[in-house]
């Protein structure tokens, strides 16, 4: 089957888009259109004594002025975290109340104070800069560790400390125990660079409320819309969840962003029915660095002990983990349950244990961005295990090599069981790939002409499709983990899926479709994908953390059994045969051995016409299935990037990178490895280019593309790619997710090929020029004090 | 942005005439740093005096050692133009390597220079060269023309419409781009002139584009790169900020001003 | 106001708009071609290329008013009829996008660069490619399958002119 599983399918949703006929939220323009903008808490951290509206009330065009307590006096809600954390001595955690606008205290720049409701942008722009607040500034805290100092500024009455949790995973003696009989220990302090996810499409909203059926509609741009409607319903208080459709449309890119249900959507609802106005909101970019929750910012003491052959005997993680101003809905599991389990990488430890501090500050909320967790389990790791092979004299592959897990299911010491792998073959072809032999020769010609040249690895694994349901469930999920799909075979023989996972890149229309293809026989353009409107398609949990491809498309599995299962029994009640010799292949369902068939459409026609269906059977060919995952699945890879550093300036150049992955089965190998891609494009922004930075007032310094770096296409190289596949045995296809490895596999690689090449280990995220010009300096004076 | 008047007048009077009725007028080249500067509400005139309806304002021509470039040139056209390359080759590197290809589309060569942008590229060779202003009213000498960030002898109401560069017998550019903006963080221009070794160095400095006094004489007694070993400029002048220390752009003046004396051609 | 009047995509289009009204606007808001993007503020990110005059420029950037009686094509316009320009066939082909959103800046920054190169008698390297692409920002692709598309794009593009020589 040329469309089926592991063809290099072109996709069907590109011509919209290389057309311009994508259909952005921003796009949508409605009758009766107006516009919001929000005045912004200007400072890090103050109590608004007063709004006043008057001056922007006054200019043409200016529709309304509305505020946090207005709000909050209508009834609408606080805005939510989905998980909770239990300190490990057994209290639950404490955070601090999250006003979708703020009714007293303003806790970063960028809270929304007010929203102007206006006839166009411009005029609620400009009037937004109008609105007067009356405002007295409080003590800020802003870097995770100073706000978790004695006497640090109090982010919430309510929050002692600023500490949110005190969390903890693996056996905290057992690993002191071991680190005690250590032949060698690595110690060292690891930062997480705090990071701005930037899909390309700022955040947007439209929304309409229609008086006459009490109905609300809101275009957005989510990951998640039944999420978001789930939530703005139960808990905001918007709408009954009848009354409200939400629908997002193309998306641009999410990367984690677009999971969250921030206060501007929730705002333009209400405002809508406050004002009998359809309202629109898009962000500038500016507003998107000051209001799109981040991405990882946490600082880590590490230790690793091992043996005197190299084995880890112990490995030991502190972690501060900065949440930001409020928690946001996937903040607390983040830090824990997604980045603890992970600290045993793809290694054998005997000994794991991670401790984990959540902590408010000043700044925009922290969640889940690309990864989430798992990158920065994963720097941890692998930044100390090439630390330590440089330590003890050894080749950082061969120290791999040591500890790499080889037999599976592997139970780690931090809850999670891995599924399956292949990890020294992997390494193996990546060397291979990367031409590691080579390296020396080139290292040497580099010198030639005063480049300094370093190898970097990174070996991982990592965990997707977050599962089973009750399992998150008795860790604190308040959801669960599972997804839907409908199958529906039109009386023709087309076929349509509908999904609840959500596309904004991922290309599900393509590989969805792909998968009923294979199982049916019949063209992938025979094939549809109704994804992103809770109008269209039954309850789902949307795209995050890689579950589309082990949860989403295990579901369209699922709901396929039961669609063959009764297409079997129609054609053998057809065919006059047994149920159980019937075939379905190439687009034709047969009796085995015989030459006796129907086309696929056949079957359509007959289950809608229904004059001769089994008895009993109820007409029409259409399934829907709920797929709840036994366990995670895991990625694992092996990544090596080659870099030239030119000394006189700090500049590296990336000049290789190569990354050998285990996504399980693929079903289209364009769309893996453009996962890789990006994904390894943003882990190289992580190490060398990104990071948000806020000056000690809480004012963000890098609000803007002028400040804040963004990979360029001269910033990074082609890649070497090359899979290794094993199945995974928990899942139908056999798949393990792809979206997130990159990202979280590649900054370790990058830092380890820098620090290789500079000689010199004292370097953290971002290795900018003058962090790395900075740091050979630094290597410099130290030696010529010695 | 803010609401503004767009005036496209179709001579250099009426656009001087068109700047002094302005309550708060503003001259728009290319664009490519006023309309962001007023798109995030940090500048907001009143009026705006498009010159791209001026003829000829965009003229390249070479003679008797001077080139001169229209005010109204574009940073593609520069980089792109024969007499350029023929006359100063560094000049339209500099040119071409100026933002983005869609920028260079649209701004200006005079747009540039007005603004003095210490970021900006131009005023490095402007001065590196030693070229003169020329305006609606007068010719300012480049060491008069340049007075600190943001800054310029231009009057008000005075439109630049062309620069004269005197052509070196050899020059060359280098710039450092900072890594997010890609403006450059230190750009140095150095030129063998008739008169001595210029450099000029942008990007780095607190009060915009300078001249580096040293590396001019170390350049003025050999013009190779080995000659700049220990000229240095001060760091207690440059710029500090995330991207870069106040130490890291004066190393970077020196990296780059070697580099910009080997590319010179 | 200015009464302003062009060429989008082959047709006339005249309007009166006031005098702040970007291009990027002007083509959104006005004519409705929602292909062109914005997704930075300081024009840097590139989804709002479009053509002027045959040139690449940030409608962003650009004043409507400045460009009465200018010849714009945007995004909707460089097809020829139903046959994708070999820009976009060759994004679609090499998996060049994901999300789409920085998509038509890149395909409108790419039949740029490939025309200029061509018209200057220049190889479009990779190196070149990526230089080219800085003023285009993507978060999805890593831009490896954009360099791709572009590359052989370039050789789709140049096929007519060494077929007639």
């Amino acid at each position: 089957m040329s469309d089926g599983i592991g063809a290099r399918v072109e996709r069907k949703e590109d011509k919209r888009f290389i057309t311009g006929k994508g259909k952005y939220t921003d796009d949508v323009r409605v009758d009766n259109q107006a516009y919001a903008a929000f005045v912004r808490c200007p400072v890090a951290h103050a109590k608004i004594n007063g709004v006043d509206s008057s001056a922007a009330m006054a200019m043409e065009g200016v529709i309304a002025v509305h505020t946090g307590p207005e709000m909050k006096e209508d009834g609408i809600g606080d805005i939510i975290t989905g998980w909770s954390i239990t300190s490990k001595d057994g209290s639950p955690m404490q955070c601090g109340v999250w006003n979708p606008m703020v009714t007293t205290y303003g806790r970063y720049v960028g809270d929304a104070v007010a929203v102007v409701v206006a006839e166009t942008q411009a005029i609620a722009r400009a009037a937004a800069e109008l609105v007067e607040l009356d405002y007295e500034e409080l003590p800020a805290s802003i870097g995770v560790e100073d706000a978790f100092q004695d006497g640090a500024a109090q982010v919430h009455e309510n929050v002692p400390g600023n500490l949110i949790y005190d969390w903890e995973i693996g056996d905290e003696a057992a690993v002191a125990a071991a680190l005690e009989g250590a032949h060698h220990i690595t110690e060292m302090k690891i930062v997480n660079n705090r990071l701005s996810p930037n899909p390309m499409e700022p955040r947007s909203a439209v929304a309409i409320f229609d008086e006459a059926e009490d109905h609300y509609t809101l275009y957005t741009t989510s990951q998640n819309p039944h999420v978001a409607r789930l939530v703005l319903s139960a808990f905001y208080n918007v709408a009954p969840e009848h009354k409200l459709r939400v629908i997002a449309p193309d998306v641009g890119g999410g990367f984690g962003s677009k999971i969250y249900i921030y206060p501007e959507e929730i705002t333009c609802l209400w405002a809508s029915m406050k004002t009998g106005r359809s309202v629109k909101w898009t962000s500038d970019r500016t507003e998107a660095f000051l209001t799109d929750a981040h991405g990882r910012d946490h600082v880590t003491k590490a230790t690793m002990g091992f043996d005197a052959e190299g084995r880890i005997v112990g490995f030991k993680t502190d972690t501060l983990a900065n949440i930001g101003a409020y928690v946001s809905l996937f903040a607390t599991v983040t830090p824990t349950y997604l980045h603890g389990t992970l600290l045993s990488g793809c290694y054998d430890m005997p000994a794991v244990y991670g401790n984990v501090k959540a902590i408010h500050t000043n700044t925009v909320p922290v969640d889940a961005y690309r990864g989430a967790g798992r990158p920065e389990a994963t720097y941890s790791v692998e930044r100390m295990i090439e630390t330590a092979a440089r330590e003890m004299g050894m080749d950082p592959a061969e120290l791999r090599r040591k500890n790499f897990i080889t037999e599976f299911p592997y139970q780690t010491q931090v809850i999670l069981q891995y599924d399956s792998g292949d990890y020294h073959k992997t390494l193996d072809m990546a060397q291979d790939i990367a031409d590691v032999a080579g390296f020396a020769a080139r290292k040497a010609e580099a010198a030639s002409r005063g480049k300094l040249r370093g190898l970097g690895y990174s070996t991982f694994v990592e965990a997707c499709g977050i599962a089973p349901s009750a399992a998150v469930g008795s860790l604190g999920a308040a959801v669960g983990l599972w997804e839907s799909a409908e199958v529906r075979v039109n009386p023709v023989g087309s076929v349509e899926i509908l999904t609840g996972c959500h596309s904004h890149g991922q290309g599900h229309e393509t590989t969805f479709a792909q998968v009923v293809a294979d199982r049916l026989g019949i063209p992938v353009d025979n094939v549809s994908v109704v994804h992103g409107d809770t109008d269209k398609v039954q309850f789902g949990m949307g795209t995050y953390g890689s579950r589309s491809g082990p949860v989403g498309m295990s579901a369209i599995v699922k709901a396929l059994d039961k669609v063959e299962a009764k297409a079997k029994k129609i054609a053998a009640h057809t065919l006059e045969a047994s149920e159980d010799d019937i075939v379905i292949e190439n687009g034709e369902v047969k009796v085995a051995g015989t030459d006796k068939s129907m086309a696929w459409h056949e079957i359509g026609l007959a289950a809608y016409i229904a004059h001769n269906l089994p008895e009993g059977m109820e007409p029409g060919l259409k399934e829907a299935a709920f797929y709840d995952p036994l366990n995670f699945s895991f990625p694992a890879g092996a990544l090596i990037c080659e870099v030239e550093v030119d000394p006189e300036t700090g500049v590296t150049d990336i000049v290789k990178f190569t990354a050998v992955d285990d996504f399980g089965n693929i079903i289209n190998p364009n769309i893996v490895e453009g996962q890789v891609h990006g994904g390894v494009t943003q882990g190289i922004g992580q190490a060398m280019l990104e990071q948000v930075v806020y000056d000690d007032d809480g004012q963000m310094l890098t609000a803007s593309y002028m400040d804040y770096c963004m990979p360029r296409a001269d910033d990074v190289p082609s890649y070497a790619l090359d899979h290794n596949a094993t199945p995974s045995p928990l899942n139908p296809l056999g798949v393990k997710g792809c979206g997130e490895a990159g990202a979280i596999g590649s900054p370790p690689a990058v830092i380890n090929a820098i620090t290789d090449a500079i000689g010199t280990n004292d370097l953290q995220m971002p290795a900018t020029p003058l962090a790395v010009w900075t740091a050979l300096q630094n290597a410099k004076s130290s030696m010529a004090a010695e | 942005m803010y609401q503004t008047k767009y005036h496209k007048p179709a001579s250099v009077d009426e656009a001087v005439a068109a700047l002094s009725s302005a309550e708060d007028g503003k001259v728009l080249g290319g664009g490519q740093t006023l309309l962001p500067t007023m798109k995030q509400h940090l500048a907001a005139p009143t009026d705006l005096v498009d010159l791209r309806g001026i003829a000829g304002m965009d003229a390249i021509s070479a003679a008797d050692g001077v080139l001169t470039i229209g005010a109204g040139a574009r940073h593609a056209d520069v980089a792109a133009s024969a007499t350029v390359r023929e006359a100063i080759p560094a000049l339209a590197c500099l040119a071409g390597g100026i933002g983005d290809p869609a920028v260079r589309s649209m701004g200006t060569i005079g747009g540039s220079v007005a603004n003095n942008d210490p970021a900006a590229d131009y005023p490095a060779a402007v001065l590196g060269l030693g070229a003169t202003v020329v305006t609606n009213s007068r010719e300012i000498a480049a060491d008069d023309f340049f007075e600190g960030m943001f800054s310029t002898a231009l009057g008000e109401d005075e439109i630049i419409t062309a620069i004269k560069f005197p052509i070196p017998s050899s020059a060359g550019y280098t710039k450092f781009p900072n890594p997010a903006s890609r403006y450059a963080m230190v750009g140095v221009f150095v030129a063998q002139t008739g008169g001595g070794a210029r450099v000029a160095v942008t990007g780095a400095g607190q009060d915009g584009v300078f001249r580096a006094e040293m590396m001019e004489n170390a350049l003025s007694s050999s013009f190779e790169a080995g000659a700049l070993d220990g000229a240095t400029v001060d760091s207690r002048g440059m710029l500090s900020d995330i991207h870069g220390t106040a130490e890291y752009r004066a190393h970077l003046v020196s990296v780059m001003a070697k580099r910009a004396v080997d590319s010179a051609v | 106001m200015t009464q302003i009047k062009m060429t989008v995509n082959g047709k006339s289009a005249s309007a009166d708009v006031p005098d702040n009204t970007l291009l990027s606007e002007f083509l959104r808001e006005n004519l409705r071609l929602t292909g062109t993007h914005v997704g930075c503020d300081t024009s840097q990110c590139g989804a709002c290329v479009v053509h002027v005059d045959g040139r690449a420029v940030k409608s962003c950037t650009v004043l409507a008013a400045s460009l009465d009686g200018a010849d714009v094509t945007t995004i909707e316009g460089v097809a020829n009829g139903k046959e994708l320009h070999p820009m976009q066939a060759a994004f679609k082909k090499h998996h060049g996008l994901q999300c789409g959103f920085c998509t038509p800046g890149m395909i409108m920054s790419g039949i740029d660069m490939v025309s200029r190169y061509q018209a200057e008698g220049q190889a479009l390297t990779e190196d070149a490619i990526r230089h080219e692409l800085e003023g285009n920002i993507c978060r999805c692709t890593g831009y490896h399958n954009i360099v791709k598309a572009i590359e052989d794009a370039a050789d789709q593009m140049s096929a007519p002119a060494q077929a007639a020589e």
